[in-house]
């Protein structure tokens, strides 16, 4: 082998347990649009971690009189309808979308991971039950979702919530069952299955793992489309309640007012694209780097 | 273990496999017999889907959920077919083990060599996550791989097709298995490592007493690494018996029609191949007579009625051909060819 092993190998030692994540931050810097990606998510991030602690303004309290004021010093990005400061609001604002976004992926993951798993493990009817199941559940879109349970339950941020969170698990059902099927396929599970494991060690330690890159990207796309989907419902009014803002509150709200002050519309418009670009782009990177044969030095 | 050193390890009698196709079912394999005893070593031959991958499956249970199996297979003299999956996992990796064709593709790429080498002792033994790694790490420098102390925890990626291969025989011969099977092992190899294989896996064999069942479609490794072999065919067992009898006496016209179509060394230019005209019949759609009639050269209309018996040509040679007398005196002139 002409290409020399990454030198977090251990050498000369058997009881060393180096792993891949020894080498990972040096390869993952040096990747641009994990960088990129990154960068941008924690942008994000930081934006609502500050609004907890800091913002320049209170995002809650309404000052008519100073409404609509272009940027100035004291306020950066100027003040909506209601004299509320941009600023405040895109970083409370944050705090929404990040809160929807990883519960809301989280459900779709847990849930959808598990069964496309399953699906992929046991075939059979159980296959068909549960790829049957996400097919009736796909037929909904997430704003249906949210429309059926916010007239059971109300709406507000716990219901949207929970309807993007179904709404992603048929994609991520589909998408596992696909790549684990794929795995399942392979001949070393038939090797894994020769050296005699079982399906539900076969599952948790050859096909996971080997489908694990797939669902990172995914998950990361499906973050992107969460804060998308939270952004609808709240322009909808079927999501985040006021006075708690939320960057599709705030597009709402900007909407009858763009001939005016088009501006307003724009600011949130480009916190969701940077969220969203900056995930996918985290995703992608993730990808490369979690994949050991794309690991090598160059 | 065994109850005697002279009980046969592996007895296979009358196994037969149906596959669902999308053509219908298939007879895989038909009234396949035979017995292993410990140490023992047996090669199985023949062309591409001729049911050699199928009965190794078979053996180690791992054919889809959708096969029909019929017939008998005792490890040890307790039945294995029909034994519930668990039961056989208990078996698989541990009393009997298996080597694959692609070893590019029978390696994890998601895990270390030495985790994946490690993995059948935490299964089937008690041993403790660093003991497993102080045998995996024992068991990679048998098997010859190259700086095994520092390699032991790099990705399957880093290897060449030769050294995964070893790696998968380490990993196969991690619990001391009785039984190993080697489905073309060296067939994804180069020629020069082939043999190199093949010898690691003889000398493994023989120092730890195991049987080994070995698939080839390549005469001359079913020549030099077996002591027994059976020639198969359209699903069946065509011809079988010691090794050494089978070469100097084939009886079957189709062993030699193998035999006649391998490549040699020393021929005139321009020489070509010869081959078997006709092609394999299909599974899904087999004659009733002999499978091989449709390309034999002393076929007769008898051949096409009923699937001939095994004809016993004299110590345990046996030949499942109704033509003997006339194929057993063409066979001089093939071995001599």
């Amino acid at each position: 082998m002409s290409t020399p092993l990454s030198a977090s190998v251990e050498v000369g030692t058997v009881t060393a347990r180096p792993r891949l994540a020894a080498g990972f931050w040096r390869r993952a810097l040096r990747h641009r649009s994990f960088v990129t990606g990154g960068t941008l998510s924690l942008m994000v991030l930081c934006a609502a971690l500050l609004s907890l602690v800091w913002t320049p303004w209170s995002a809650y309290e309404i000052d008519v009189a100073s409404k609509l004021r272009p940027p100035s010093a004291a306020h950066w990005l100027g003040t909506d309808v209601l004299g509320r400061d941009i600023v405040s609001l895109l970083l409370v604002g944050a705090r929404s979308t990040i809160m929807v976004g990883i519960i809301a992926v989280g459900i779709g993951l847990t849930f959808g991971v598990c069964l496309g798993l399953i699906a992929a493990a046991r075939k059979g009817w159980t296959e068909e039950l549960i790829m049957r199941m996400s097919d009736f559940t796909f037929a909904f879109p997430a704003v249906l979702s949210a429309i059926m349970l916010a007239a059971v339950a109300g709406p507000g941020m716990v219901t949207s919530i929970i309807a993007i969170g179904i709404f992603q698990i048929p994609t991520l059902v589909r998408l596992t069952r696909g790549s684990a099927n794929a795995i399942w396929a392979r001949e070393f599970v038939l090797a894994a299955r020769a050296s005699g494991k079982g399906g539900f060690r076969i599952t948790i330690e050859h096909v996971l793992p080997n489908v694990l890159p797939i669902l990172i990207v995914q998950g990361t796309i499906q973050f992107a489309l969460a804060i998308l989907a939270e952004a609808a419902l709240s322009y909808l009014g079927l999501g985040t309640q006021p006075p708690q803002p939320s960057w599709g509150r705030m597009l709402n709200d900007a909407q009858t007012l763009l001939f005016q002050s088009p501006m307003l519309a724009v600011y949130p418009g480009a916190a969701i694209a940077i969220a969203v670009l900056g995930l996918n782009l985290l995703g992608d990177g993730l990808r490369d780097l979690l994949d050991p044969r794309l690991a090598r030095e160059r | 273990m065994s109850v005697s050193a002279n009980a046969p390890l592996i007895e296979v009698r009358d196994l037969g496999v149906r596959l669902n196709t999308s053509r219908g079912p298939a007879k895989a394999v038909r009234g396949v017999s035979f017995s292993l005893k410990r140490g023992e070593t047996l090669g199985l031959v023949g062309e591409s889907g001729c049911g050699k991958s199928v009965t190794a499956l078979a053996l180690m249970g791992l054919l889809p959920d959708s096969a029909v199996i019929s017939g008998s297979i005792r490890l040890d003299g307790s039945e294995l077919v029909g034994l519930s999956d668990a039961n056989y996992c208990k078996l698989r990796g541990n009393r009997i083990s298996m080597i694959f064709q692609e070893p590019m593709t029978a390696l994890n790429p998601m895990h270390t060599i030495g985790r994946q080498v490690a993995e059948p002792l935490r299964r089937h033994t008690n041993c403790s996550a660093a003991e497993a790694r102080k045998e995996a790490f024992a068991l990679l420098d048998r098997v010859g791989l190259p700086d095994a102390a520092k390699r032991v925890d790099a990705y399957p990626h880093q290897f060449s097709g030769g050294q995964r291969q070893r790696v998968t025989i380490a990993m196969a011969l991690a619990c001391q298995p009785d039984v190993l099977i080697a489905d073309e092992p060296t067939t994804a190899l180069d020629v020069t490592i082939q043999g190199q294989i093949l010898d690691l896996i003889a000398d493994l064999v023989a120092e730890r007493g195991m049987s080994m069942v070995l698939i080839s479609h390549d005469l001359g490794v079913i020549a030099e690494n077996v002591q027994r072999m059976m020639v198969m065919y359209g699903g069946t067992v065509v011809e079988s018996g010691a090794t050494n009898a089978v070469f100097t006496r084939m009886g079957h016209p189709y062993t030699q029609g193998l035999f006649r179509a391998r490549p040699r060394l020393g021929a005139r230019k321009g020489t070509r191949l010869q081959t078997i005209a006709g092609t394999v019949p299909e599974l899904a759609d087999l004659p009733a007579g002999c499978t091989f009639a449709d390309r034999c050269a002393i076929v007769e209309d008898r051949c096409r009625v009923a699937l001939p018996a095994e004809v016993d040509v004299g110590a345990g040679h046996g030949v499942r051909c109704v033509r003997t007398d006339v194929s057993m005196a063409e066979a001089v002139g093939v071995s001599g060819a």
